[in-house]
């Protein structure tokens, strides 16, 4: 007779403890965070440690009490500087979002069209960078934008200019740093649904009277609007919480949510607060998370 | 070697199509000029001259890699030549882009567009035109009453069967009324029944709306139901062109007689050659053949002859004479229904392939291992010289 394995005797099949294991890491390390972070976000500030009030309070005589602060969240719709700083991220992550796009569609055409060998090598290029750290890459940036650094070192030794440039801690070194992060994350989807286009539809669509330009307009950009709208999002997302690049290449004046919530964490150790902006930030991210989802599923269903 | 006229001109029960490649004077209305197109060092179209009349089916007929599609691409204007000169309706064409030439193709893959209905498929070519939109909606609609698509003009083209996106693709290359319609293997993806009811529907189109049809196939069984004529393409060169009987009956090399149907080839080496007839000694056939016709070829030079299948006689009793007749045992039949095919080993070892019509139901059948004689007509075989 053959011995069971250990996994049935617990009711389990294989295939179920495939899909339990992933959702057992999420519950840990997703789930339980967002939990604690919401309930800290009902809390009032407090002079201790961890520096928040706790929800829950066994008051005498077996009564429990708890308590739900929502001043954090009155305080954030109150105070101007959320809001703002908030639009304002909203703002760079479309404005970069756009940019990634004008910079990495053509990319991503030029590389689904090229010879299958150059086309594997193309791609390479384009994840190279993730074999390093952001951070280092970021700091890279610094390098290259700051006063004396090899930007500004090259055009003075070129005599296109007789002062640096002021490129560092402005919202243009700021667009930079994030359109140069994220560019991978747009041109892969956008690759990976352009490599799939017959392009002999191009030739059908220039015999019936198109011009190249023309064929492109009508028949590769809604094809391709799938990819076009799974990159973009893939971009936009993480671009609104965005904190390391407005912090180190944006300067002072970089107003993003995701420092907001970095300076009220560490700076005003205003536990309560902060985890009010995480929310709220999770919250107007959703649908846009939704839609992403939508979108990948509509893809891998093959229906356009 | 003397060609006679095909069987389709002097055949007076056909009604007399015009056969307008007979006629020197006759002005072409696709002319290919010495077109050669390379890659690199392969030469995939090798100095080929043509001429193709209006209204004509023309089939390029060749295996895979022999530069039919090529040809084909370059009177769409998605290869440029690298040499020689395309004249449609007497303009050059050469070097004109495919949104700018009068002709339309339909590509062996169909290439409809995915996210359009089939309605927007066949008027995207008006659209880009900017005809008036009634007329656009006109146009289609008696388009896809012509096709029998009129009650799936809303549908997306992955909502269709192979069947109908083929007449699709078809519609919307007509729908410009191009002078010329390029048809890439245009009923490569359907089924052989299908495929047979879609010949005839084609020609009946083409008939009606008088385009030129330029069809590349390399189904020779295509080819022949379609075309008004064939040209049998090898190795980028077209080896010969003419009608589908022309084709069949007078083959002018090995290669023709060979790629289109079956045949039975004898290598020989000519014992008598006159005007009027010649004798072939066979070593392959054990035997000698007579022809009725003369060849021009040097004396003693190796020719080959080529009877087709259904042109040899079968008998169990000697038939007369001594030339175009062979002796051989029955090794394999083949019962086709409508026909029985067999193979007949010749005692020098070589197959010869007979095809019988099974006209009665109830035959004396010759079965296997049987000694049968095989003879032919002294008109039947086709000498080439290559």
């Amino acid at each position: 007779m053959r011995r069971t394995p250990w996994s049935q005797r617990f009711g389990l099949s294989g295939r179920g403890l495939v899909v339990l294991l992933p959702y057992l890491w999420l519950m840990l390390f997703f789930v339980v965070p967002f939990v604690i972070v919401l309930k800290i976000s009902f809390a009032d500030i407090d002079l201790a440690i961890p520096p928040y009030t706790s929800l829950f309070q066994w008051d005498e005589k077996n009564v429990l009490s708890i308590k739900l602060n929502l001043n954090n969240y009155v305080f954030l719709f109150t105070n101007e500087l959320y809001f703002k700083a908030l639009i304002n991220s909203l703002k760079v992550a479309l404005v970069s979002t756009l940019l990634c796009l004008l910079i990495g569609y053509p990319m991503a055409y030029g590389i689904a069209r090229a010879k299958p060998a150059t086309r594997n090598l193309l791609l390479l290029l384009v994840i190279l960078p993730f074999w390093t750290s952001l951070l280092l890459r970021v700091y890279a940036w610094i390098g290259l934008l700051k006063a004396n650094g090899v930007i500004n070192n090259i055009l003075m030794a070129l005599g296109l200019i007789h002062e640096p440039l002021a490129m560092l801690y402005t919202p243009f070194a700021m667009y930079v740093g994030i359109v140069y992060s994220y560019l991978p994350f747009l041109i892969l989807p956008l690759y990976a649904n352009l490599e799939k286009m017959d392009w002999q539809l191009l030739e059908a669509a220039e015999d019936l009277g198109c011009r190249p330009w023309q064929a492109f307009y009508k028949i590769t950009l809604p094809l391709s609007r799938n990819g076009i709208l799974a990159g973009s999002m893939l971009v936009f997302i993480p671009a609104v919480g965005e904190f390391v690049i407005p912090a180190l290449l944006g300067g002072p004046n970089a107003l993003m949510i995701g420092r907001i919530l970095w300076d009220e964490f560490f700076s005003n150790r205003a536990w309560p607060v902060a985890s009010a902006v995480a929310i709220l930030l999770l919250l107007l991210l959703v649908p846009f998370m939704m839609w992403y989802q939508g979108i990948q599923a509509r893809e891998s269903a093959g229906a356009r | 070697m003397a060609v006679p006229a095909g069987p389709a001109s002097s055949n007076p029960s056909q009604p007399v199509k015009a056969a307008p490649w007979r006629d020197p004077n006759a002005k072409p209305y696709v002319q290919i000029e010495r077109v050669t197109k390379s890659f690199g060092d392969f030469k995939a179209v090798d100095d080929i001259s043509l001429k193709i009349y209006k209204g004509e089916i023309f089939c390029l007929l060749g295996a895979s890699g022999c530069g039919k599609t090529t040809l084909l691409r370059m009177l769409g204007g998605f290869e440029t030549p690298s040499s020689g000169k395309i004249y449609i309706d007497g303009e050059d064409m050469t070097d004109v882009p495919p949104y700018e030439r009068p002709v339309n193709m339909m590509f062996q893959s169909y290439a409809l567009f995915p996210h359009m209905t089939v309605e927007q498929n066949v008027a995207f070519g008006l659209k880009q035109d900017r005809v008036p939109k009634a007329q656009i909606q006109e146009r289609v609609a008696t388009m896809l009453d012509l096709v029998k698509l009129t009650d799936f003009a809303k549908r997306k083209p992955h909502q269709l069967s192979g069947g109908q996106r083929q007449r699709v693709a078809l519609a919307r290359s007509l729908v410009k009324r191009p002078k010329l319609l390029l048809l890439d293997e245009p009923l490569g993806a359907l089924d052989k029944k299908l495929r047979e009811h879609t010949q005839f529907e084609l020609i009946s189109i083409q008939d009606k709306l008088g385009v030129t049809f330029v069809v590349v196939t390399h189904d020779q069984e295509e080819a022949m139901t379609l075309a008004s004529r064939i040209g049998v393409m090898n190795q980028g060169e077209i080896v010969q062109a003419g009608t589908p009987s022309e084709i069949y009956e007078f083959p002018s090399s090995k290669f023709v007689a060979d790629f289109v149907g079956s045949v039975n080839i004898f290598e020989g080496k000519l014992i008598e050659d006159e005007p009027e007839y010649v004798r072939i000694g066979s070593e392959e056939l054990g035997g000698t053949i007579y022809v009725s016709h003369g060849i021009s070829a040097a004396p003693e030079a190796t020719v080959w002859a080529a009877v087709r299948p259904e042109k040899v006689f079968m008998s169990t009793a000697p038939p007369e004479g001594s030339d175009n007749v062979v002796r051989g045992a029955v090794q394999d039949i083949a019962y086709l229904g409508d026909l029985s095919i067999y193979l007949v080993k010749l005692p020098t070892g070589k197959i010869v392939r007979v095809t019988q019509p099974n006209t009665s139901r109830h035959a004396e059948a010759i079965t296997w291992e049987q000694q049968v004689y095989l003879s032919w007509d002294a008109t039947s075989p086709v000498v080439v010289t290559r």
